[in-house]
């Protein structure tokens, strides 16, 4: 198969409220992502952009970004789902030999609506949206699960809330650096036991933006590229209470085809950065096991063994990650960002030192329910 | 050219659009047996033997039709739960709110739904508990009020 | 370069008013049992599923996700796409650049909806601009409406050419035992007959001039699953698989005022485009046969001449000739078309799997009396989205 190069990113800073509308924020990243690249939207074949109408409140949400999108007189489409599947979905377009290049695009603004009644909507209507369930409260059900499972404590979780605020001080683009404690996550706030305020991402706007190219379309550009090496993506089933929520099959899966993909046989030891949707704290250890870098049930020793903090074997979540800036929808699609410039050394002092090898991970539905896995390299 | 005066204006509205989800027919047995006798059914797949509650049409494993009825008991195991301390528009309750995982007595998986009539500080994985039903029943979700432990 | 990649099956349910005996998790699932028996597979055998519809018109987020258990997607890769009424092809050139990108081999492509289940125009407002045109603008009907007065006025179009289409789709659609409206009572009577009793029968209400009710799609229930297969195993999968020879689109407005209502241009711009890269020049003469998204009737006229099968103003001799009729030259919507069964979310996909059918020779009392080598199929949504496929009974080169 061809290989395809991620050549421009462009992200907006994640914030709790931002003033720009959806059609800004989307030209904002976009622009970023082209001028990253050394290139302009002329050198862009078509495009895929990334948006939820329960989010937008709008139907046909992405009709409201094409001209933002640079999509006038392109190939556009869009995918509602988090936007490392609509860099998936770009991907497959620069590999079918239609277009040689491809703008990704992703937005959302949380602030706009309330993300309770928008998760809630996620549930299915006759069985279990009547009792209330959302994002929160559903993903608790899964942290006590994993509990179960791996003998996993509060305190355990707590300690990626801790690892990543503080990894957000190096991110400028993140909504919530922070210098905290593993007492401090244990005392905020209850919000769904035995989720605390601080084991919680919170709703923030923002876009972002990448751009493809085959081998073809590569001297367009001026940035070297960073190579797709590995993608994998994967659906559990729906039901809760079907499906086993301290198993992440389909991450497995995912990550198997990524990871065969790239050649990789031991993860741990091969990638040099990670950066994975940590939404909920205890997603992190669990998405661990679902990566393969820990053992079924060891996540939580992976996490308190300190293997993952900065400067250590394999830094997890540089970024600050998702704990630290929830773009809903554009989360995934940063997570790659972010793994594009650690390979590129670009990533300041939130750099892994000669990082190589990177992967970026994100999710679908509740609970994690699906996933999508990039590994991206020299 | 003198500066323009800035505000931050915006715009609120509400998407409102009704809507009716029908059950279809295995959903609606469900129900039906739930409203007018306070029985709990679930449906088992041919292949894989696995009895789903609430009922499916198809067995998303196998991907065939399902089509054996089995009466299940209105006792389970709670699997997991979760205390919410938070009110939304959304949940029918004064927080806290109990949500639980509950894999009735001869099902293969657990069933959503709120845990009652328990201090909270008693709730643990594990525990039994009975369904309470409703008093007024309408052919939803909420004929079952909740599961409360059994003593 | 990419896979080349063709159809290898198709499946719907029957499009009906209301599907009050199934949810909309089992209304997908009867889809792809339909679309794996055509295609002699199983749910095991496919790679990838794609997914689409609008979240407003069933109150459902993440439609991918929740449908799972049905789709058959569960442990597979999945993706949603959806942009509108065009979500239909939309979800058909995802699963196309799915297959063609070579990391997929067997993929399936599914549209559904219950449009009885929502206020679709109530849903459909939310598409426009909160701000800037919601306030001020009712549903699609009027949109359309203004469309076809100016199109009318540019050309000396009148209603009872309007009408001529209407009769088309609905002719047709009873051949077609899955098509949502059979008007029975039109069966066996001259074209010319129907088209003078639709223009002056006062019980066919004027919605907005010049729309009447026949001049509009009904709202349906119904399902749709396409399967797209790789190079390497279509020609083992299906005795004739229908290829995909080229796929386009364009959508250029963000705005309903914006809108030039001169010409479907966006249409016209994905058409050339599909053309050009499939070596078409002579669309009229080329192609065999046409499953168009047509949401009402006068864009069975004007959207013709968009397509470029005429001149502008020539679209009414084209249908008034007969050229668009079942023993036409080019049989436009052997299967009823939108305005017989508008599922919305499955409707453009319908389109895509009824062409794909006329080329497989799968498509029974509906299959036009001729070699079906080109087919093309197209869809229609939001601020004149547009999509356009172009299938071939030849394997590309």
């Amino acid at each position: 198969m061809e290989k395809i190069a991620i050549v421009g990113v462009g992200q907006t800073t994640y914030e709790k409220s931002k003033e720009d509308t959806f059609a800004e924020i989307v030209f904002e990243a976009a622009t970023l992502a082209l001028s990253d690249a050394g290139g302009d939207i002329g050198d862009i074949d078509n495009v895929v952009t990334v948006s939820n109408d329960f989010w937008d409140g709008r139907t046909i949400s992405s009709m409201a970004v094409m001209d933002a999108a640079g999509s006038w007189d392109k190939d556009i489409s869009t995918v509602e789902g988090d936007g490392i599947f609509g860099a998936l979905y770009g991907m497959m377009r620069s590999l079918s030999g239609s277009f040689n290049t491809t703008l990704v695009v992703a937005h959302v603004k949380g602030s706009e609506g309330k993300m309770n009644l928008i998760t809630n909507a996620m549930f299915d209507p006759i069985y279990q949206r009547g009792l209330g369930i959302d994002a929160t409260s559903s993903a608790a059900l899964q942290a006590r699960c994993y509990m179960e499972a791996s003998g996993a404590i509060e305190e355990d979780f707590a300690l990626v809330s801790v690892k990543n605020h503080r990894n957000a001080i190096n991110n400028p683009y993140s909504q919530l650096p922070m210098e905290i404690t593993v007492e401090d996550v244990m005392k905020s706030k209850k919000i769904a036991e035995p989720l605390k305020l601080l084991d919680c991402s919170p709703i923030s706007d923002g876009a972002a933006a990448i751009i493809l190219t085959n081998e073809s379309g590569l001297k367009r550009f001026k940035k070297d590229p960073v190579w797709i090496r590995g993608v994998g993506h994967c659906s559990d089933s729906y039901t809760l209470g079907y499906r086993d929520l301290a198993n992440p099959r389909a991450l497995k899966d995912a990550a198997y085809k990524a990871y065969k993909m790239a050649g990789i046989k031991d993860p741990m030891k091969e990638l040099d950065a990670v950066e994975l949707y940590d939404a909920y704290s205890y997603m992190e250890p669990l998405w661990y096991e679902g990566l393969g870098l820990a053992p079924e049930g060891k996540g939580p020793d992976l996490i308190k063994s300190g293997a993952t903090n900065m400067n250590s074997d394999l830094p997890v979540n540089p970024s600050g990650g998702v704990i630290s800036a929830h773009p809903v929808m554009v989360a995934g699609l940063a997570r790659l960002i972010e793994a594009v410039l650690q390979i590129r050394s670009e990533a300041d002092k939130r750099q892994v030192k000669g990082a190589k090898t990177a992967l970026a991970h994100g999710i679908n539905g509740p609970c994690g329910q699906a996933h999508g896995v990039f590994i991206v390299g020299i | 050219m003198s500066k323009m005066e800035s505000e931050n204006i915006y715009y609120e509205g509400r998407i409102k659009v009704p809507y009716k989800w029908y059950v279809g027919e295995t959903g609606s047995r469900f129900f039906i047996a739930l409203r007018d006798k306070k029985e709990i059914w679930g449906i088992r797949c041919p292949r894989c033997r696995k009895v789903y509650v609430p009922p499916v049409k198809n067995c998303w494993e196998c991907f065939i039709p399902t089509k054996e009825w089995v009466r299940l008991k209105d006792t389970g195991t709670l699997e997991s739960f979760t205390v919410v301390h938070y009110p939304n528009e959304v949940i029918p309750k004064k927080p806290p709110v109990v949500y639980g995982l509950i894999k009735i007595d001869g099902a293969d998986g657990s069933l959503l739904h709120f845990v009652g009539d328990i201090d909270i500080s008693e709730l643990k994985t594990g525990m039994r508990v009975r369904a309470v039903f409703a008093d007024e029943r309408a052919g939803n979700i909420l004929d079952i009020k909740h599961f409360a432990p059994i003593p | 370069m990419g896979k080349r990649t063709a159809i290898v099956g198709f499946g719907q349910t029957y499009q009906r008013s209301s599907r009050k005996d199934v949810n909309g998790v089992e209304l997908i699932n009867e889809a792809v049992i339909a679309a794996l028996a055509d295609a002699e597979l199983t749910i095991k055998d496919i790679d990838a599923v794609v997914i689409g519809n609008m979240d407003h018109f069933e109150g459902i987020n993440y439609v991918d996700m929740w449908s799972v258990e049905g789709s058959g997607g569960v442990m597979k890769p999945i993706m949603k796409v959806t942009t509108g009424g065009t979500t239909g092809t939309t979800v058909a050139m995802c699963a196309y650049y799915h297959v063609a990108s070579g990391m997929f081999d067997k993929v399936l492509a599914i549209g559904w909806e219950k449009n009885s289940e929502s206020d679709t125009t109530g849903a459909i407002i939310t598409a426009f601009d909160p701000i800037w045109e919601r306030p001020n603008i009712g549903g699609a009907i009027a949109g359309l409406a203004v469309e076809a007065s100016k199109y009318m006025d540019n050309y000396g179009i009148t209603e009872r050419d309007g009408a001529r289409v209407a009769v088309r789709e609905r002719l047709h659609a009873l051949n077609n035992p899955y098509a949502h409206l059979h008007q029975e009572w039109m069966k066996g009577m001259e074209a010319d007959k129907i088209v003078d009793l639709l223009v002056t029968s006062e019980q066919n209400q004027m919605l907005a001039y010049p729309l009447r009710m026949s001049d509009m799609c009904p709202r349906t229930d119904g399902a749709a699953a396409v399967i797209f297969a790789s190079e390497d195993i279509a020609e083992k999968i299906a005795p004739i698989p229908a290829w995909v020879i080229s796929t386009a689109n364009r959508h250029n407005y963000v705005y309903l005022g914006d809108i030039n209502w001169d010409a479907n241009d966006t249409l016209e711009a994905a058409s050339r485009k599909v053309f050009e890269k499939a070596g078409v020049k002579e669309p009229l003469k080329e192609i065999d046969i046409c499953e168009i998204y047509l949401p009402y009737s006068y864009a069975g006229l004007k959207w013709m001449e968009s397509i470029g099968f005429c001149g502008p103003g020539q679209g009414p001799r084209l249908v008034w000739d007969g050229v668009t009729d079942m023993d036409g030259e080019l049989p436009v919507n052997p299967s009823g078309g939108v305005m017989s069964s508008n599922p919305i979310g499955a409707t453009a996909l319908l389109r895509v799997g009824e062409a794909a059918w006329q080329i497989m020779g799968k498509a029974g009392p509906r299959q036009v009396k001729k070699d079906v080598n080109l087919a093309l199929a197209t869809g229609f949504g939001g601020c004149n989205w547009a999509d356009v496929m172009l299938l071939g009974k030849k394997r590309p080169s």
